[in-house]
């Protein structure tokens, strides 16, 4: 079944538009890899999802309900949670609280995010604000969890991470994909990472969706024309 | 660190009944009546430091909420103490000098008028939120000038302390000790609320309200409920400060009382629980020594509130704390 459905999706900010018709489908527990050269529209798309950035014209669809005019709040309670570009934990919050400011019933717990990261149960009472990058993207992706979503969406998820890092960020996307049937849409640069973790993938070409298959068509010849590797 | 802040908070807190206690010992009820100033002040401040150092609101018409407060104590009391019922129509409504029953009213009055106030500035930021609530603080300000019912620019005196079942609050140190048990009682679920997930997320929404958003909570509904309570509390310390003078006037109203309550907080740290505890304390003996220095003795406490602003961002507790920043 569809879980998050975008037609023909045009935004703008102010006068400079930056979605030219971004079309893509997720199904429930399915992993989609949004891809595509730095500038072409992903975050856009992710904000649009998110309710950040409203859509001009088009569709979005989650779970049935017509996203259109919908506030960022009432599109996160119904399901979508974001892990943003840039973590934005709350600094001056600390692990633990960081996480239950958001809390709502459901599986995800305290206790069910630090089994993912057990580092986090380390640093519980640490700020925010101190703790590494890896950290802070493991308590993003955490404190999105605490909202018991339907959808996880990650904003360049491994973006300026060490590499013993970003491997523990992927084996937590793997296991959620594996364990927990959670929808992700995961934005990255990871081509090999992505392929993975991914059941299929949308590619972005200047605020167009271009290219939308399985992973394993995603040939060298796509790769090489959309993302330049 | 945390640790060294708890006990400078304790330090602080506890200054309060030692000097009152030292003053009664020594029979020198004003310093008594001073401490209990503090306490008052202290409490109006905790409140507005739910809104301006947890949800990161400068309010500068608190003190709007503190006039009501102190009216609500004025108008009741004046009514029983003239026997006139405060209405008389098909319904009955008698003044009172019951003292819960004045600050109950005083918390509902003032709770309303920040769900009213609140939900019209919130929908600004910045300096808009600022002169909107100045202009509202003013609003209720010329408005009690020109209300002679209750005393109009002359303010309103009410010769009797009102009662407390069990105490006889005429005595200083009996009402100092009801003040000090409600400011601790405050303060206690001031530190429950900002630990609780709706502190939390208020915090959060200040750091960052896009985010806040995009994890399904309205930083416009986690601002309202807590100016509403802000305003409830400061309406409270309005009722019993009215009470401690025996008299209420305008200028309870006025936008230098809001300013005071910012200096409070400033002076004592941002967002720190004991902050204006610290700050009021601090004010009310600055006052009363530097006003008997000069006549001009805000100029003092203007270069205090300076040195504070500029070298010591974490406000009296930060400083000995040794943390700039808060996180009670």
């Amino acid at each position: 079944m569809t879980l998050l459905r975008m037609e023909n999706v045009q935004a703008s900010y102010g006068q400079t538009q930056a979605l030219f018709g971004v079309d893509l489908q997720v199904g429930e527990g399915e992993v989609l890899a949004l891809m595509g050269r730095n500038g072409m529209g992903k975050s856009s798309t992710v904000k649009v999802m998110c309710r950040l950035l409203k859509h001009a014209s088009g569709q979005v669809q989650f779970a049935g309900m017509d996203l259109g005019g919908m506030p960022p709040h009432v599109a996160a309670r119904a399901g979508l949670g974001l892990v943003p570009e840039g973590r934005r934990c709350f600094p001056n919050l600390t692990v633990y609280e960081n996480l239950i400011a958001a809390a709502r019933a459901g599986v995800w717990s305290f206790a069910a995010v630090t089994e993912l990261f057990p580092r986090l149960a380390e640093r519980r009472d640490q700020m925010a604000s101190s703790l590494s990058g890896g950290e802070q993207q493991m308590l993003a992706i955490g404190r999105a969890l605490m909202t018991n979503p339907r959808l996880l969406i990650l904003d360049e998820a491994t973006e300026g991470l060490a590499p013993v890092v970003r491997q523990e960020i992927w084996a937590a996307l793997a296991r959620l994909k594996a364990e927990t049937g959670l929808a992700l849409i995961v934005v990255d640069k990871s081509l090999a990472e992505l392929s993975r973790v991914s059941d299929r993938a949308v590619i972005l070409e200047r605020g167009k969706s271009v290219w939308t298959g399985t992973m394993d068509v995603l040939n060298a010849e796509v790769a090489d024309r959309y993302l330049g590797v | 660190m945390i640790r060294r802040e708890g006990i400078i908070n304790t330090l602080i807190f506890l200054s309060l009944p030692a000097v009152a206690g030292a003053a009664l010992l020594l029979d020198e009820p004003f310093t008594i009546t001073l401490a209990t100033r503090a306490a008052i002040l202290a409490l109006a401040a905790v409140g507005l430091n739910l809104a301006l150092g947890l949800g990161g609101l400068v309010s500068l018409g608190h003190a709007a909420f503190f006039g009501i407060g102190g009216y609500a104590m004025g108008i009741l009391a004046s009514h029983a103490q003239s026997y006139v019922p405060l209405i008389d129509t098909w319904i009955v409504i008698e003044g009172t000098k019951s003292m819960p029953v004045i600050w109950l009213v005083a918390v509902i009055a003032s709770a309303f008028a920040a769900l009213a106030i609140g939900a019209l500035s919130l929908r600004t930021s910045g300096v808009y939120f600022i002169m909107i609530t100045l202009a509202f603080g003013q609003m209720f300000y010329y408005f009690a000038i020109s209300w002679p019912a209750y005393g109009g620019e002359d303010g309103l005196s009410i010769y009797v302390r009102n009662d407390f079942p069990g105490l006889n609050t005429l005595v200083p140190i009996q009402f100092f000790g009801l003040v000090f048990t409600i400011l601790a009682l405050v303060l206690w679920a001031m530190g429950r609320l900002a630990a609780s997930p709706f502190g939390l997320a208020l915090n959060a929404a200040r750091q960052n309200a896009e985010r806040v958003e995009t994890v399904g909570l309205t930083p416009f509904r986690l601002r309202l409920v807590a100016f509403v309570i802000s305003g409830a509390i400061t309406g409270l310390a309005g009722a019993l400060f009215a009470d401690l003078n025996r008299f209420v006037s305008p200028s309870m109203f006025s936008w230098q009382m809001s300013g005071e309550f910012i200096v409070f907080i400033v002076l004592g740290g941002i967002g720190r629980l004991f902050g204006p505890v610290a700050g009021a304390c601090l004010f009310v003996v600055l006052e009363h020594m530097l006003s008997g220095v000069s006549e001009f003795w805000l100029i003092y406490v203007g270069a205090i509130l300076l040195l504070v602003v500029l070298f010591a961002r974490g406000g009296l507790i930060g400083t000995l704390a040794g943390r700039a920043v808060a996180h009670d």
